[in-house]
């Protein structure tokens, strides 16, 4: 049994389903077929296959990797049905979306909301082609939970702005293009402080130097900046509103991070199947172990509870316009229940599930391994779960700071 | 909260202004110390009736407005919130019953009594204190009725049980061979053990061999609505009273540790109204119900016992009193969280329905 829940059979626009089906047909290289990674959604390396190399460009010069947004930018121009029929006709057909990453989840949206004309019509295009890749520059050594403490300068220089500073968590900083970056404006306030800015790492200055993490990758880099120098028409919105704008991001950030149905097919098979795998089971097929039983069906239970409250907050976001609050519910469910799964998963594997590298192992399991540690960063970055706990508490349950 | 149409809007809003109004809590305290056994208010349910919701899943040619499950739930979750006492979740699922598996004139008998509020039906299924539909003794023989049902909801008044025996459900009316034995149970509403001896019995024979769990589908997520209501009001009335109690001279609400507590109880109630409104919505498309069932009581079990335990917890000393209400709500959680699945059984069914 898929980890998905129920849902009634879906709504038809039979001559777009066709039209999908088509496209699909032409442009999805059957190599491609349920390729996928569990690690999915981490900018990585920029080796690129000819074969996903020609998915990339299909699917980007439509616009259908990022299929809700405005056509006038080089989006999908698509009605959120029309893009949940792509999404069951990929589904079915094995397919991926190719077009992906921060520009896709958090810059983007964040830019169409509040950049300027020229700024969307330079900066959006190239994302929903595929061929820009974002970081985020908003954590410092001494601004992780507290965030506005930042302290990474932007000088204003008449033109542009002379930066000085550091950032750290940038993930996939060293394969970036471009940071969309919270910088101190005003030291003299500390949220009317901070300004929103774009900067190209390849201006000179920038300094990239990965972390290696307990998952023996390095997803996550700190990088320096030292008298880079930035153009001013690379402000997004007004001097000072960069906290505003940077807090909409997060909503955006924490709407994917919470994982949803991403996650849920990035998941793939149900502990259940994984158990019957990897534990006894009766001559009825069920798990033997009762205990063990018991659990997996406490966890599956609130993971679909979990999948019916994304499904929700989207139907409802639709019905109210945009992300809201909300997101941090989700991020806050969707990142411990992930979790919850992958300590339960490898519990099942027994050492089987605890592999490193090399022999005696199948890609799953070793990548099961890694995606397990590397899982511990979801409930600490995009705000940990006590900043979001905090969030709730102050903005949605309206309970006051100390006095 | 799902995305409601107009109707829908309206049926919920004046179930909510009915409820503050005409059936605070306030309402409930006077049914209880009336002592009557039926533990309700005729009166509040004949008003009930008037407003249709008595028959909201009916057809409407049998006199009701086939308004769906959905629609039966929003009215369910706002009684649920003010612990309004009133047999319209036991008599809903008798008639649902009927729906499902009684002939034409079965139907023309019983439907348009129960959705007038003229009757009133319950399920009687249990024969022990656990939910177990799987081992039921009662019998019938030449349309004679015998066994014995434990804490029957709504016993004192119904009109109308619907009974499992071991080869299905059977329609039997109260009177001659059946008898009742009051079950005071912590939530002090009606609940009985029914004995039924040698009692005239009226099979439903359609619905097929699911008939007796497609029913009981019902019951998990009608209570699970009552239960979403019950959680909801916990909720807003201890989030309420720690904006309000003062301590060390703050209000409590602004302590950290108190603040993370309730955005916990928060995530939990959103998983338990999606899994409730999941479970509905299953109900109206007739896709997977078994399975957004046994999600939606399992969730209401598992979000509204932590609720109601917190609840009292957070309000302190005065949460322990019988003048304050949030005490009510622990006891008629527990009861609701033992009926139609506890939730040790709806894992395992969880797991039998996913073949592990």
């Amino acid at each position: 049994m898929a980890t998905q829940p129920d849902v009634p059979p879906p709504s038809e626009d039979d001559a777009f389903r066709e039209e999908v089906r088509d496209f699909l047909a032409e442009n999805f290289p059957s190599e491609l077929k349920g390729k996928g990674s569990a690690l999915a959604g981490v900018d990585g390396p920029t080796e690129e296959s000819e074969a996903q190399r020609k998915w990339r460009e299909a699917m980007g010069s439509r616009g259908w990797g990022t299929p809700t947004w405005p056509k006038e930018y080089g989006g999908g121009g698509l009605s959120r049905k029309q893009a949940a029929i792509l999404n069951e006709e990929m589904a079915k057909a094995g397919a991926y979306n190719p077009i992906g990453g921060m520009g896709v989840m958090m810059f983007g949206p964040t830019l169409l909301e509040y950049g300027s004309e020229a700024q969307k019509k330079e900066h959006i295009p190239p994302i929903c082609r595929g061929a820009v890749r974002w970081c985020q520059g908003y954590s410092e050594p001494n601004a992780g939970s507290d965030l506005a403490n930042l302290q990474t300068m932007a000088e204003d220089k008449g033109d542009h702005y002379l930066i000085n500073g550091q950032k750290t968590w940038t993930s996939g900083g060293q394969w970036a293009d471009k940071c969309f970056c919270l910088v101190r404006t005003d030291k003299s306030d500390k949220h009317k402080g901070i300004s929103f800015l774009l900067i190209d790492m390849d201006s000179p200055g920038v300094e990239v130097r990965p972390i290696q993490m307990i998952s023996g990758m390095s997803p996550f880099c700190e990088t320096f900046f030292t008298d880079v120098k930035v153009p001013k028409e690379n402000l997004v919105g007004e001097e000072g509103q960069g906290w505003t704008i940077g807090k909409r991001l997060l909503q955006h950030e924490r709407t994917n991070l919470s994982g949803g149905g991403s996650l849920a097919r990035m998941m793939g098979a149900s502990l259940a199947d994984i158990a019957k795998k990897y534990v006894e089971t009766d001559e009825s097929g069920a798990i033997a172990d009762k205990v063990l039983r018991d659990r997996i069906a406490d966890f599956e239970i609130r993971w679909n509870a979990f999948l019916l409250t994304a499904r929700r907050a989207t139907e409802e976001s639709k019905a109210a316009g945009g992300v809201s609050e909300i997101s941090s519910v989700l991020k806050k469910l969707g990142t411990k229940l992930g979790q919850e799964r992958a300590e339960l998963m490898i519990e099942i594997m027994g050492l089987q599930g605890l592999g490193w590298e090399g022999e005696g192992f199948t890609e799953a399991e070793l990548s099961g391994v890694r995606a397990w540690l590397f899982g511990k960063a979801t409930t600490i970055y995009g705000g940990s779960t006590e900043i979001q706990n905090n969030i709730i508490a102050k903005r949605v349950l309206g309970m006051l700071d100390h006095q | 909260m799902a995305v409601l149409n107009e109707e829908q809007e309206m049926l919920r809003d004046m179930a909510r202004e009915w409820a503050t109004n005409e059936s605070p809590v306030a309402a409930f305290r006077k049914v209880r110390a009336s002592g009557a056994p039926e533990a309700f208010d005729r009166g509040a349910y004949t008003a009930m009736a008037q407003m249709g919701w008595t028959g909201i899943i009916v057809p409407e040619a049998h006199g009701g407005s086939d308004f769906g499950w959905l629609s039966a739930g929003l009215v369910i979750e706002e009684l649920g919130k003010t612990l309004t006492a009133s047999p319209l979740v036991a008599t809903t699922l008798a008639a649902a019953a009927i729906v499902l598996g009684g002939s034409e004139e079965q139907k023309a008998k019983w439907l348009p009594k129960l959705a007038s509020g003229e009757a009133i039906g319950t399920l009687a299924i249990d024969e022990g204190p656990h939910h177990n539909p799987a081992k039921i003794a009662a019998s019938v023989s030449g349309g004679k009725l015998s066994g014995t049902k434990a804490f029957v909801h709504e016993a004192h008044s119904a009109d109308l049980f619907v009974v499992a025996a071991a080869d299905g459900l059977y329609l039997v009316e109260k009177g001659d061979g059946v008898s009742l034995s009051t079950r005071k149970l912590t939530d002090q509403r009606s609940h009985a053990e029914v004995t039924f001896d040698g009692a005239a019995a009226d099979k439903l024979a359609g619905g097929g061999d699911s008939l007796i769990e497609d029913v009981l589908d019902r019951a998990r997520i009608l209570t699970a609505c009552e239960m979403l209501g019950m959680a909801q009001a916990v909720f807003d009335t201890t989030l309420d009273y720690l904006k309000q109690r003062v301590q060390f001279n703050q209000v409590l609400a602004t302590f950290q540790a108190l603040q993370h507590r309730m955005a916990d109880l928060f995530g939990d109630l959103a998983m338990m109204r999606s899994a409730v409104e999941g479970g509905l919505q299953a109900l109206d498309s007739g896709f997977g119900v078994a399975r957004a069932a046994t999600i939606a009581k399992a969730e209401a079990n598992r979000v509204l016992h932590a609720i109601s335990r917190e609840g009292v917890q957070l309000h302190g000393g005065i949460g322990m009193t019988d003048e304050y209400d949030i005490g009510f709500y622990l006891k008629r959680a527990r009861v609701l969280e033992a009926s139609w699945g506890s939730t040790s059984y709806l894992r395992d069914r969880f797991a039998r329905i996913g073949g592990y």
